[in-house]
């Protein structure tokens, strides 16, 4: 379907990209689009690789994505960008934290975590912008909100404005008051403009 | 919404008043959420089988029933089917299967649409989430219309994706009452015999149903190169690959629309069948004679996502395939990250201890401790199916020649899959003098599917108080001595190894239960986070073969001792924000490097590596 939009979150079980993905639906609902999300979940309920898939436009079909037919690509973990990397669309941008979450496979001797996944992603000619959304967070004073950095991050790059995805993640936390939107807000924020920050200079 | 949410959405607007289900990824979702929702029964059962049972029991009662599980739930429960088909449904009766196509966290991978032509009744297949409410508000009619249970297949794509659904409001539905009736309820041979030409007779009317219901849609194309005949989510892939192809889209799959398949084979050149596993329709339509493709090309494994069932069918046309994406080419070789045991887990202490033991044949079973297969452990010798570790000890105990004759057999199961099949195992083991070590690992829950609630903690379905299993005392009236019963704590790694050795020394049942709550339910409270001092760490990597993800390698080395062997060494840290303090690395740590998180002034790297 060509007026399909495309978004693939990536990352590790346990991390939050089955809420980003969620919250990102719901943005994509309040504009009136039908939307379908599926996940492809490891058998653990943590430390496996999690893909969110999120399709939305007038019509969606098949709920998955096809390799190379992906518009963004939202990682919250390195190696994980890296490996669902050939997912985008050519020219597509992926966003990614920058974060290496290891595995004890990896630990144990036995695989390689590769010393540089985002210069590799770079150097297959993907779009990527990477910055430390887990630092970002804790600047601001709590890790949870690492999940809001990366939607932020994601913001600009959706075909409807930024304040859809804020309005939503507004609605999600404001039965914990005040001060956790507010959190959430600055978050948000400071996702968008890691973000821009870190664009690439080509782009 | 989920296709399971609104499975579990329907089935309560249909004034359902019994729901039953075990879980089981990727059913669970259903009964789960039907517990959230008042004016009905729901029970977690111990097994599928009991829960189709207790569903059968409400359909006597006139009442509408409901029973879900997985594909491999139903191989269970179908001797309960098999025999319900005959004296069919009086309330709707509604079973929901779910096929966890591609395997994503399965033993095998089965096609349920075979139960329709084996117990000769319908299947209906839903192919997104506003489908899966619309056809399960349907299979009720069907039930009652035709007396018969209907089977609801669905697979991962539909219980799991999420699309916009339309609802409606809960209309009740009055039990009718039982009415006694031997040669319909009592299935005997001579009343069983009666029944069967009426299951063949209302076989012959759904068929013709099939040709019929508007849940079989004929959708002519202008594409007439290739005609498909497909269901349940393949039908949106094939209509993503192909959008302009003729198509016939089952949404009741079984019995077959014979007649509107051949109005279907006039429209184009070729005929396809795409259905996920089995060739069943394929077969079939090649009997009746049909110049059909489908398995000839197309995987008999996995999903039949566009980006599969595209390039296959155009392959098949004898066309170029399409130009695959550049960066789809060459993947990056990279590491596997296999599911992990989490920071904490009871089962971690059990499996360490299994990997520093010699000799043992380990028999294993379904959960999240099947994961002691993998590594650092290696400790789990075989797998099959639920409850299966009991038996297969037994027959290993009974079979082993000589090139076995030391080794000591054991068997690990977790305390809900004892109670869904490995008791009866056990009392095979003990009343035919079995020489077997059990490791009951009782978390009390069931861990894999999400922490459901089980007879071992003693909580329903919903949360309430209910009667709690004694574990000791059902083992011992299953015919193990009490002496050889013990109860342990599985983070001590000292007793555990003391107790597993001396069990398995013994030529007799031993059955050791570890009593440590599942990480991820209300009754694990976390203990104070650890650290490896840097200063201390001599790189021995002893913690590292204890298998937490909460311990990482920062630095490895080589050294040459004096007797001139070379050792490789290993650094660690702890990640202080996932280490929930179990002590089960402190044990063997030999310098002693690993205490307790954050002694006043010291400074500590909480960031990931």
């Amino acid at each position: 379907m060509p007026n399909t939009t495309n978004i693939l979150v990536c990352g590790i079980g346990g991390q939050g990209v089955m809420t980003a993905t969620e919250i990102l639906s719901e943005a994509a609902i309040a504009e009136g689009h039908d939307v379908k999300k599926t996940e492809v979940a490891g058998m653990s309920q943590r430390g496996g690789v999690v893909t969110s898939h999120l399709r939305f436009g007038p019509k969606v079909l098949s709920p998955q994505i096809a390799p190379g037919t992906a518009d963004v690509l939202l990682g919250f973990e390195a190696a994980e960008a890296l490996r669902w990397a050939h997912y985008l669309k050519p020219g597509a941008l992926a966003l990614v934290n920058d974060a290496r979450l290891v595995p004890p496979v990896v630990e144990l001797g036995l695989f390689k975590y590769p010393d540089d996944p985002i210069g590799e992603m770079k150097s297959r000619g993907v779009r990527t912008t990477s910055f430390d959304a887990a630092t970002i967070a804790r600047d601001l004073g709590d890790l949870r909100l690492g999940n809001t950095v990366m939607l932020g991050a994601i913001a600009d790059q959706l075909p409807f404005s930024a304040e859809v995805l804020l309005d939503c993640i507004v609605k999600r936390f404001a039965r914990k008051g005040e001060k956790v939107v507010e959190a959430n807000r600055k978050a948000f924020a400071a996702g968008r403009a890691a973000a821009k920050a870190a664009a690439p200079a080509h782009a | 919404m989920s296709g399971n949410e609104a499975v579990a959405r329907a089935v309560w607007e249909s004034g359902t008043r019994v729901a039953a289900g075990y879980p089981g990824t990727p059913a669970t979702e259903m009964l789960e959420q039907l517990s959230t929702y008042p004016d009905l029964y729901t029970e977690w059962s111990v097994n599928e089988k009991v829960s189709l049972e207790v569903a059968i029991g409400a359909s006597m009662m006139g009442s509408r029933a409901f029973s879900a599980m997985k594909h491999v739930g139903l191989n269970v429960a179908s001797d309960a089917l098999m025999t319900f088909t005959l004296t069919g449904a009086e309330g709707g009766l509604v079973i929901a299967v779910a096929d966890d196509v591609g395997m994503s966290s399965s033993q095998n991978e089965q096609d349920s649409r075979f139960w329709g032509r084996f117990a000769h009744v319908p299947v209906l297949e839903p192919a997104d989430s506003q489908e899966a409410y619309d056809m399960t508000r349907y299979a009720y009619e069907l039930s009652e219309e035709y007396q018969v249970p209907v089977i609801l297949r669905l697979t991962s794509r539909i219980c799991h994706v999420k699309g916009l659904v339309t609802v409606g409001e809960r209309v009740e539905h009055k039990p009718k009452g039982f009415s006694k009736n031997a040669e319909r309820w009592v299935m005997v041979p001579g009343h069983a015999k009666r029944r069967i030409p009426l299951m063949l007779q209302r076989e012959q009317e759904l068929k013709r149903l099939s040709d019929k219901t508007p849940l079989n849609v004929l959708e002519p194309g202008t594409d007439r190169r290739v005609a498909f005949v497909t269901s349940g989510p393949a039908y949106m892939h094939v209509r993503e690959a192909f959008p302009d192809a003729p198509v016939l889209k089952l949404g009741l799959s079984y019995p077959w629309p014979m007649e509107k398949v051949s109005q279907l084979a006039e429209m184009a050149d070729t005929l396809v069948v795409v259905e996920e596993v089995e060739p069943l329709l394929e077969n079939e339509l090649k009997a009746a004679g049909f110049a059909a493709h489908g398995k000839d090309f197309l995987p008999r494994i996995g999903e039949l996502a566009p980006e599969v069932v595209k390039p296959a069918v155009e392959r098949l046309l004898r066309k170029e395939p399409a130009p695959a994406p550049e960066q789809a080419q060459a993947l990056p070789p990279l590491f596997p990250r296999p599911p992990t045991l989490c920071a904490s887990c009871p089962h971690m202490g059990v499996y360490y201890t299994l990997s520093q033991l010699k000799n043992l044949t380990i028999s294993g079973d379904i959960g999240c401790y099947t994961l002691g297969a993998g590594h650092p452990w290696n400790s789990l010798d075989s797998t099959i199916c639920m409850g299966a570790s009991m038996g297969i000890a037994l027959g290993m105990d009974k079979g082993r020649g000589e090139a076995d004759k030391n080794k000591k057999v054991l068997a690990v199961i977790g305390d809900s899959t004892f109670m869904h099949m490995g008791m009866q195992g056990l009392l095979d083991i003990t009343w035919n003098r079995g020489n077997v070590t059990i490791l009951l690992l009782d978390n009390g829950t069931v861990g894999m599917t999400g922490g459901q609630n089980t007879p071992a903690n003693g909580r329903d379905i919903r949360g309430q108080g209910a009667p709690r299993i004694d574990f000791r005392k059902l083992i011992e009236a299953l015919g193990v001595k009490p002496e050889r019963i013990h109860e342990v704590d599985p983070y001590q790694l000292p007793v555990l190894f003391k107790t597993v050795r001396d069990e398995t020394k013994i030529d007799d049942v031993s059955v050791i239960i570890t009593n440590r709550p599942c990480v991820l339910i209300e009754e694990f409270k976390p203990f104070k986070p650890y650290v490896v001092q840097e200063d201390k760490c001599t790189g021995c990597g002893n913690c590292v073969e204890v298998g937490c993800p909460a311990i990482h390698v920062t630095r490895r080395d080589r050294v040459v001792k004096p007797s001139g062997k070379e050792v490789d060494l290993a650094f660690t840290r702890i990640d202080s924000v996932a280490c929930t303090g179990c002590g089960l690395c402190v044990q063997p740590c030999a310098p002693e490097a690993i205490v307790h998180f954050a002694p006043a002034g010291q400074v500590i790297n909480i960031q990931p590596a």
